[in-house]
């Protein structure tokens, strides 16, 4: 059996000097495959005696074990070299920005109605809307303004040539949705509205949300306890907040609502008990029932928020200015 | 309104700073915009008396002066006003005195003569825009006494922007009246004694328009003298509020009307013929107002008018020929009531608003037109002399505003505001407030004050009694009302999930305004009109939007001029069509130019095509509507390239537009590649089935590519339909891997190259299966297109 050893030898040199799985995998099969050399040693066992059969036998399956052990470490060995290698070659430049398609934003208005909108839907208010080209009845005449109303010259109006106008507030919406329901209401009513002027801190078109709660038993406490909650909520801190007396057709008592911002008291929003006048005009019997409205101009909110300091900037639609709310 | 602090305080003076008074006032309703010194900060200016004027021997315009200050010595002061002159009573500014807006005074020399001070007019002292002469000074001032005692220049003016509820306080009474009761103070009467009748000169009125005009008070004053200056005492409190001198009559109604809120006129009583007769314009008049403006009158105007003239638009500007002048020696004075309604149509229909207007708009109190005639007529007789004439008191009683009585319920108090109030202090509040109030088991019953407009219902006294109680001492409450969940707002989730794609595929999210310029303004939907503003901001905002293209395309613009290469944006809003059959629907819109991606390295970056734009429409309609529930259509749009031009139909309805914008329109907005364009109604943008679940096979699927030759007329969509006709339900996915033409391929032809997957819901299919199918397919392409396979 002077070849066994031999072959040992021979093959444990081969095995220790492969360079890759596949060359090992070669010598696997040359010497334990089926026509292996040591596969063909163990066939060749038959031609001895019967005596020395079973040392010769073990000695070829030792070997066959040793060299079947060499080859696994040097597998392993090999694929942890390979491992290393992928490894090293795995090292790019990982501060390379990122490549596909990249996310836009919304306006900063919209993000503002959003969170208006998610924070009246919290208490159960619906969020609903109403046609911007509207009729003098449900901007004015059924909102406690009468044609010949004073209040009439604070809102500058754009008209069509047959009487038909863009609406000057949200509030119109009120009167339809009361129009075609029945108490108790909760909803806000976003949107965009149009006032005929335009200036440093005016645009002909801004967007308000206007809310309204209609049922048995609202108080003016509870106006104050929603507004002072809502304006906490929506800037993120405790605020000093007051309520003052104002006057709005549609609302009585009325009050406008300001927050003590760095350099004194702003004008956040308007709001007040629903004038009965209003709630007959919708055939609500004002003596079951009461409400509060409110009415907030978002643009407003949203430059206090975001500290944006010229109205215009919101529609003008400047990349560089939008970018900035990604 | 804009007033004196001082003033305020003659009649009702609270111990308490300007600080605190402006705060007061702000919460009880009359919002204080702001106050200031009345004063700026003057020094080294006293009253003098001018002893001697001599002309300047080497300038004409100028005057050489003697000038007692009250020290021992006389000053010469070198002088150019015209009114100078021996005896006049004036303020010095002496050598060192500080004045606004000028450096320290020094001794100037003028033509030769040192002028050793000067002679002060208004402006120079801060005292109004006038710089015609030197302020005048009655000689009762004592010479030397510095200009700060002759003023007490701590003086603050407020101003306050009233709501259109509180005429009331229009005037210094209205507005002590409010301060009194925040106080609990009462306002100092100053009692009002009719003077004494010393002519019999009067005038007839005679009421046409009783209705427009219910009271009207006047008054004959005869020989009085216009020319003497206005005190400084009076032309101070009219500066204060903004109102310049005009001459002492005019001066004197105006205060009348600061003072008391009633707006008064004065004629020249000389001018007038015969009777004044309040009435409505007749057809052809005319008038040439006070600021000289002319007007054609319009029916229904209400006119001051006598026998042969229209004197005065009533309650907006007397007439420019019956004014008081400095000629005039016989004054009529009118204080009229005039009702708010027909004010405020006349002040809109001419577009003129005045002090006056103002006032009548808001209502004046229809018991003050006769005390208001007695306040001028005594300062008339004070200030100019004369001789008054009998009060001519003309009513209509019917017609005036009548203040029935309000009852209101102590438990209401509690339903508006959620709190009780002390019984006392309700009582309290009202009397202060000039409202009669009678408590009657757990109800008062109220009259209101002549001078509020503003109290007709239960609540308004409830709003009162907020107002004074202070809003911020009423609690707060938290709303605790039924609750009951509601079905989603669908609505809104279209509008939120679309913007949701968008702005994940990059599309930037824009406001435009919705109304837009008229020559990119085409309607997408086929209707006659559009809706046209008749007082636009501008012409080129002057038309409701038919769809959201102009704002896009306007954005655009804006930001391709700001050099931007590459623009995906998006808007959602409204769009008008149409006129009498007006829809106001949502429509979601966008817009790409430039690159599909934004630049970035090694990546291979093509300009935006057609098909980009439709993967992002597929997406949204996918999501919104499910794949099979939409399709496209060629259409023809004004606005879009017609080869590139598709409309979008939802279970059959045309629902959007999209391609690619006309070349002619790219041309007029300096564009350097395609602009792609889509309009989406959202309305429609509904599931009209719930999602339902499909059984996924378990068995393996079968994949055939071919390559087919066609004629590059043959539309896509008309291949795949052939297909369909052919594949039987095993198909399971047809995809467009390539579209080639160019070298290999014949002219006029194209390859495509599709991939087919096959698989069965029940069994494991078999090749032969297949090959059976492809074979179809591949006969109903060639039959049909003379399509060939490639190899």
């Amino acid at each position: 059996m002077k070849d066994s050893a031999k072959i040992k030898t021979q093959a444990l040199t081969e095995i220790e000097s492969a360079t890759d799985l596949n060359e090992l995998d070669q010598i696997r099969i040359n010497y334990l495959g089926k026509k292996g050399q040591l596969t063909e040693l163990l066939k060749q066992l038959g031609k001895l005696p019967a005596k020395e059969r079973p040392a010769a036998g073990q000695i070829i399956n030792e070997i066959k074990l040793t060299v079947q052990q060499a080859i696994e470490d040097r597998k392993s060995n090999l694929e942890e070299n390979q491992f290393e290698q992928l490894l090293e070659e795995g090292y790019i430049d990982t501060t390379l920005p990122g490549r596909g398609v990249k996310r836009a934003g919304l306006h900063p208005i919209t993000l503002t109605l959003q969170r208006i909108e998610s924070l009246f839907q919290q208490i159960g208010f619906d969020v609903v809307e109403g046609p911007e080209v509207e009729d003098d009845y449900h901007n004015f005449e059924a909102l406690n303004i009468p044609e010949y109303h004073p209040a009439r010259a604070m809102h500058d109006t754009f008209y069509f040539p047959d009487g038909r106008l863009l609406r000057t507030h949200t509030s119109s919406v009120q009167i339809r949705i009361m129009q075609n329901d029945k108490p108790p209401f909760r909803f806000i009513a976003p949107g965009r509205v149009y006032r005929c002027d335009s200036d440093m801190t005016h645009t002909p078109m801004f967007h308000q949300v206007e809310g309204l709660l209609v049922d048995e038993l609202v108080t003016f406490a509870e106006l104050k306890g929603l507004l002072i909650d809502f304006l906490e909520v929506f800037f993120e801190r405790e605020l000093e907040v007051r309520f003052r007396p104002s006057y709005f057709p549609f609302t009585e008592p009325s009050a406008e609502v300001d927050i003590m911002g760095e350099r004194g008291w702003l004008e956040v929003l308007g709001c007040g008990m629903v004038h009965p006048n209003v709630l007959q005009n919708v055939d609500i019997n004002p003596e079951k029932y009461t409400g509060l409205a409110f009415g907030m101009g978002v643009e407003r909110l949203a430059m206090l928020y975001y500290g944006v300091d010229d109205l215009r900037l919101f529609f003008e639609n400047d990349l560089r200015f939008l970018e900035q709310f990604h | 309104m804009k007033f004196s602090e001082n003033w305020l305080r003659e009649f009702v003076n609270p111990d308490i700073d300007t600080n605190t008074l402006t705060h007061q006032l702000t919460m009880a309703g009359l919002e204080v915009d702001g106050f200031e010194s009345a004063y700026s900060d003057i020094s080294g200016v006293v009253v003098a008396e001018v002893k001697s004027v001599k002309k300047h021997p080497d300038a004409d315009k100028l005057k050489v002066c003697e000038v007692d200050y009250g020290e021992n010595d006389l000053l010469t002061i070198v002088c150019g006003a015209d009114n100078v002159k021996q005896g006049i009573y004036t303020f010095l500014a002496k050598v060192g005195a500080k004045l606004p807006g000028i450096p320290t005074l020094e001794v100037a020399t003028l033509k030769g003569i040192e002028s050793h001070g000067m002679l002060c007019s208004p402006i120079e002292l801060g005292l109004g825009d006038d710089s015609d002469g030197i302020v005048e000074l009655s000689d009762d001032e004592p010479i030397g006494s510095p200009f700060n005692e002759i003023f007490k220049t701590d003086d603050k003016i407020i101003e306050i922007s009233l709501t259109p509820n509180r005429g009331d306080c229009l005037s210094i009474k209205g507005i002590a009246q409010e301060v009194a009761v925040i106080n609990q103070l009462t306002v100092t009467k100053n009692e009002i004694t009719p003077v004494k009748v010393t002519s019999d000169n009067t005038r007839a009125v005679k009421l046409s328009a009783d209705e427009a005009c219910p009271r009207y008070v006047g008054r004959v004053i005869e020989n009085v003298n216009v020319n003497v200056p206005s005190p400084l005492w009076l032309t101070e409190k009219l500066r204060c509020s903004g109102i310049r001198s005009i001459n002492v009559i005019v001066d004197i109604t105006n205060f009348v009307m600061l003072e008391m809120g009633q707006p008064m006129h004065a004629f020249d009583n000389d001018i007038l013929r015969g009777e004044i007769n309040v009435r409505i314009a007749k057809p052809g008049e005319k008038i040439k107002l006070l600021d000289e403006s002319e007007h054609e009158i319009k029916p229904d105007t209400l006119l001051i008018t006598d026998d042969s003239n229209a004197l005065a638009m009533a309650g907006l500007m007397g007439g420019y020929g019956s004014a008081v002048n400095f000629d005039t020696k016989n004054v009529f004075l009118e204080s009229a009531f005039f009702k708010p309604e027909v004010i405020i149509g006349e002040a809109r229909q001419y577009g003129l608003h005045t002090d006056s207007s103002h006032r009548f708009e808001r209502g004046v109190d229809p018991e003050l037109q006769a005390i208001a005639i007695e306040r001028a007529s005594g300062l008339i007789l004070e200030l100019c002399g004369g001789h008054a004439g009998p009060v001519i008191d003309i009513k209509s009683e019917k017609n005036l505003p009548k203040n029935p009585e309000v009852i209101l319920r102590k438990s209401q108090i509690k339903r508006v505001l959620g709190i009780e109030l002390d019984e006392d202090f309700v009582t309290e509040t009202f009397q202060k407030l000039n409202m009669n109030c009678k408590y009657d088991v757990n109800q008062w019953i109220i009259e209101p004050s002549s001078s509020r407009f503003d109290i007709n219902i239960e609540v308004d006294l409830i709003e009162e009694l907020t107002r004074i109680y202070g809003y911020d001492a009423i609690p707060v409450a938290s709303p605790n009302h039924n609750l009951k969940i509601k079905p989603e707002n669908k609505k809104q989730q279209i509008i939120d999930q679309i913007r949701e794609i968008l702005v994940n595929r990059d599309f930037q999210e824009i406001i435009t305004y919705s109304f837009v310029e008229p020559g990119l303004n085409k309607p997408l939907i086929n209707k006659d009109n559009k809706m046209v503003l008749a007082n636009p901001i501008a012409a080129e905002l002057s038309e409701m939007r038919t769809s959201l293209w102009p704002g896009l395309l306007a954005t655009l613009e804006y930001n391709t001029k700001r050099q931007v290469d590459r623009v995906r944006l998006f808007e959602t809003g409204m769009v008008f069509n149409g006129n009498e059959d007006l829809e106001q629907d949502y429509h979601v819109g966008g817009i790409i130019y430039g690159n599909i991606l934004e630049k970035q390295w090694n990546m291979v970056n093509n300009l935006s095509d057609l098909y980009n734009l439709k993967a992002d429409i597929e997406a949204i309609l996918s999501a919104l509507v499910g794949e099979n529930a939409y399709e496209f259509r060629p259409c023809d749009v004004d606005l879009l390239h017609p080869g590139q031009a598709l409309e979008i139909a939802i279970e059959g309805h045309v629902s959007g537009w999209f391609g690619q914008l006309h070349p002619r329109i790219q041309s007029l907005l300096d564009l350097g590649s395609n602009v792609y364009l889509f309009d989406i109604k959202t309305e429609n943008l509904v599931r009209d089935s719930m999602i339902s679940y499909q059984s996924i096979s378990r068995f393996p699927s079968i994949k055939r590519d071919i390559s087919i030759l066609v004629d590059e007329s043959i539309a896509y969509a008309e291949v795949k339909s052939c297909i369909g006709k052919d594949a039987t339900e095993l198909l399971n996915n047809l995809e467009l891997f390539d579209v080639y033409q160019g070298e290999g391929i014949e002219k006029g032809k194209k390859s495509l190259a599709l991939g087919l997957t096959f698989q069965a819901t029940s069994s494991t299919l078999k090749d032969e299966e297949v090959e059976t199918i492809m074979g179809n397919i591949i006969d109903g392409l060639h039959n049909k297109f003379g399509a060939k396979l490639r190899e």
